[in-house]
């Protein structure tokens, strides 16, 4: 069993501190994605997991055990790099062997397992040849076969597939989901992609300025954002926010002139003035005869639209409410002009509230 | 057509002039070695005739002379090529094994006022070291390692590091920390990844570095005609002032000596060349 525990771990570099004192608690098995802008602190957390990096403050235990003080190589984890970091100078079949040679494994033992990894891998015609003499997926392949040889307790990946082409990545992403269901390992892995976090993750833990703000499954970061900023960190196109301010106590004036109702699950939790930020994803506002069929209370707008952006099985149509740019969703689209006024629906019930001054969301 | 034509001849006129440039080039870096190679092989009153003898004579007697005996105009060409090769090979090996520490910890390791020791280790370099030889000398001679090898050794370290640890700082600097990440990561201690993954990928620097300390020592004459005055230390730029006397000089005699110098470093030079060729191996990582 292989959990990884994180408790109040804190990094300084120099007098910059880079990590805040997070807890993170990793099941056995789990695969787990931490998120977050550029600079936010995730390689970091990470190469304190792997013993590439002092840890500041805190404690780090790897299946029960503290490792805090142990060098990477008594850790049993793999990783694999963003530049893969394959050694030049041995062929393929002796970069994947490696770490079993210096663990001065039986020849016949070492040959077993590079084999299977390259055959999960599907790297057998290249097992001859020298990392410069290969493609950068193939590369990838390779320092992934590298890090399975070992059969390590947990996998870490710092985001091992932003240097290939986006066709390459789709791939890629679905060989790494396949890697996990047939080895079963406890991964940890690292990207600043949002796409990636969604579709690979058990469970996503979202940082920001070496805080975590949000852990959860996809679909609940998705679906019930902590604050504005995870709000419009995760999904595609961001969620649209528009500034209001609460009048009574079930309406939202929002800049411009426009009331819509408070949303259900905000009701009885904001009072009267309150500055906010309100919230609603694209897929909640769509145009008529275009749109989702659900029940639920909806709101009526005409909306002109400034631009779009056809994806074949829907469109994003960018407009304007009260002033503030949004993106709305087309269902079985047909060709829209700039400049065309549609009759939208929004979809309350799927809208959030956000405190202004917090940012946090105001949810029952 | 005409503009094809025109474009033509204009690369051809330009291939021709860098032809040109490069020989005028080359002949500046070779004539003088190949005049002291022709010139061992001519006897005296060629090499000295006026106007010059465009035909040379072949002989061998310069060779023949410097290996006979004390009186004949012989010198000790063995002791002085042993002493060279101690003192080089030696000297050459510390430096590399210090220079490369050194780089290395330049390369991968932050410590307070790096900066400013190596920018010190540079202007250390710039200190010709004809200035040194009066100091050295005194203090030599006051500890009692004059006409050593060991001094000449010790010498030469100092004269080497600094250059080492520059040019392998560069070759360390280029191979990314990951690669010892990864090493580490894969069961090797720190030491290890650099023996097993570090140092192989940085060899041909390494190899660079190596040749650069060797030719330094091996040819290096001003300090070392001070430090040393007897056989057992002498090297062979040193053995070289043999052949002059108070008012002559035996200039085949010298030439012959300088060829016999010349061939080891070139040789040295061609089996490590393909090293230095073979250049940094990249594509372990994404470029
Ligand atoms: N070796 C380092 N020295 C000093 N600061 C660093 C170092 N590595 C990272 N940082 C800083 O720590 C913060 C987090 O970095 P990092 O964990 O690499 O971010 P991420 O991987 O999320 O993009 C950044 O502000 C970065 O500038
Ligand atoms: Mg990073």
């Amino acid at each position: 069993m292989t959990e990884v525990n994180l408790s109040k771990v804190v990094k300084f570099y120099g007098k910059h501190r880079a990590v805040h004192g997070i807890d993170l608690a990793i099941h056995d098995g789990e695969f787990v994605v931490l998120v977050g802008p550029s600079g936010c602190g995730k390689s970091t957390t990470l190469r304190m997991i792997a013993g590439l990096e002092d840890i500041s403050d805190g404690e780090v235990s790897i299946g029960g055990r503290v490792v805090n003080d142990l060098p990477p190589r008594e850790r049993n984890i793999s990783m694999v790099f963003q530049n893969y970091a394959l050694y030049p100078h041995m062929t393929v079949r002796e970069n994947l062997g490696f770490s079993l040679k210096v663990a001065k494994k039986e020849e016949t033992e070492i040959e077993k397992a590079v084999d299977e990894a390259a055959g999960i891998l599907g790297l057998d015609e290249l097992m001859e040849r020298k990392p410069a003499e290969l493609s950068g997926g193939q590369r990838q392949r390779v320092a992934m076969g590298r890090a399975i040889v070992r059969h390590p307790d947990v996998f870490l990946f710092d985001e091992p597939l932003s240097n290939l082409d986006a066709k390459l990545r789709t791939q890629m992403r679905v060989e790494i989901k396949k890697l996990h269901q047939k080895v079963g390992n406890t991964i940890i892995y690292v990207t600043h992609d949002q796409v990636e976090a969604m579709t690979l993750a058990d469970r996503i833990v979202l940082m920001q300025d070496g805080y975590i703000v949000q852990v959860g499954t996809p679909l609940e970061l998705f679906n019930a954002p902590v604050n504005t900023f995870v709000a419009s960190f995760i999904g595609s196109p961001p969620m649209n926010l528009i500034d209001g301010t609460v009048s009574g106590t079930d309406t939202i004036k929002l800049a411009g002139g426009l009331d819509v109702p408070v949303p259900a699950a905000a009701r009885g939790q904001v009072t009267d003035g309150q500055k906010v930020q309100f919230g609603f994803r694209a897929d909640n506002l769509m145009p008529e005869g275009h749109a989702v069929q659900e029940e639920g209370e909806k709101a009526n707008l005409e909306l002109t639209v400034t631009l779009t952006e056809p994806l074949g099985t829907e469109t994003v149509l960018f407009t304007d409410i009260a002033g503030t740019e949004v993106q709305a969703k087309m269902l079985n689209p047909r060709p829209v002009r700039p400049g065309e006024v549609l009759k939208f629906r929004l979809m309350l019930d799927k809208c959030h509230v956000f405190d202004a001054n917090t940012t946090e969301a105001i949810r029952g | 057509m005409d503009r094809n034509q025109t474009h033509r001849n204009r690369k051809r006129a330009l291939k021709t002039l860098h032809f040109i440039a490069l020989f005028a080039t080359m002949s500046v870096i070779c004539i003088p070695g190949l005049w002291i190679v022709l010139n061992s092989f001519r006897p005296t009153v060629e090499i000295m005739a006026k106007p010059p003898i465009w035909t040379p004579t072949f002989t061998l007697d310069h060779y023949r002379a410097m290996f006979s005996g004390a009186g004949e105009g012989g010198v000790p060409v063995f002791s002085y090529f042993r002493n060279s090769l101690i003192v080089s090979v030696v000297s050459t090996a510390i430096a590399i094994l210090i220079g490369m520490s050194g780089g290395y910890a330049f390369a991968r390791y932050r410590f307070k006022g790096k900066a400013g020791y190596f920018v010190g280790l540079m202007l250390f370099r710039a200190v010709p070291g004809v200035a040194l030889s009066l100091p050295l000398f005194i203090v030599f001679a006051k500890v009692g390692i004059i006409d050593t090898h060991f001094g000449l050794i010790l010498v030469y370290v100092a004269l080497n590091v600094p250059f080492t640890i520059w040019l392998t700082d560069g070759f360390f600097r280029q191979i990314p920390k990951e690669l010892h990440e990864a090493a580490e990561i894969d069961g090797c201690t720190r030491w290890q990844a650099f023996w097993k993954v570090e140092f192989p990928v940085a060899r041909s620097g390494v190899a660079s570095a190596a040749i650069f300390a060797f030719l330094t020592s091996w040819n290096e004459f001003a300090l070392a005609s001070q430090l040393t005055r007897s056989v057992g230390s002498k090297t062979m730029p040193v053995g070289l002032l043999d052949f002059t006397a108070e008012f002559t000089i035996n200039w085949g005699g010298m030439c012959a000596l300088a060829v016999l110098m010349i061939v080891p470093a070139l040789i040295l030079t061609f089996i490590v060349q393909k090293h230095l060729i073979a250049g940094l191996t990249f594509g372990g990582v994404k470029g």
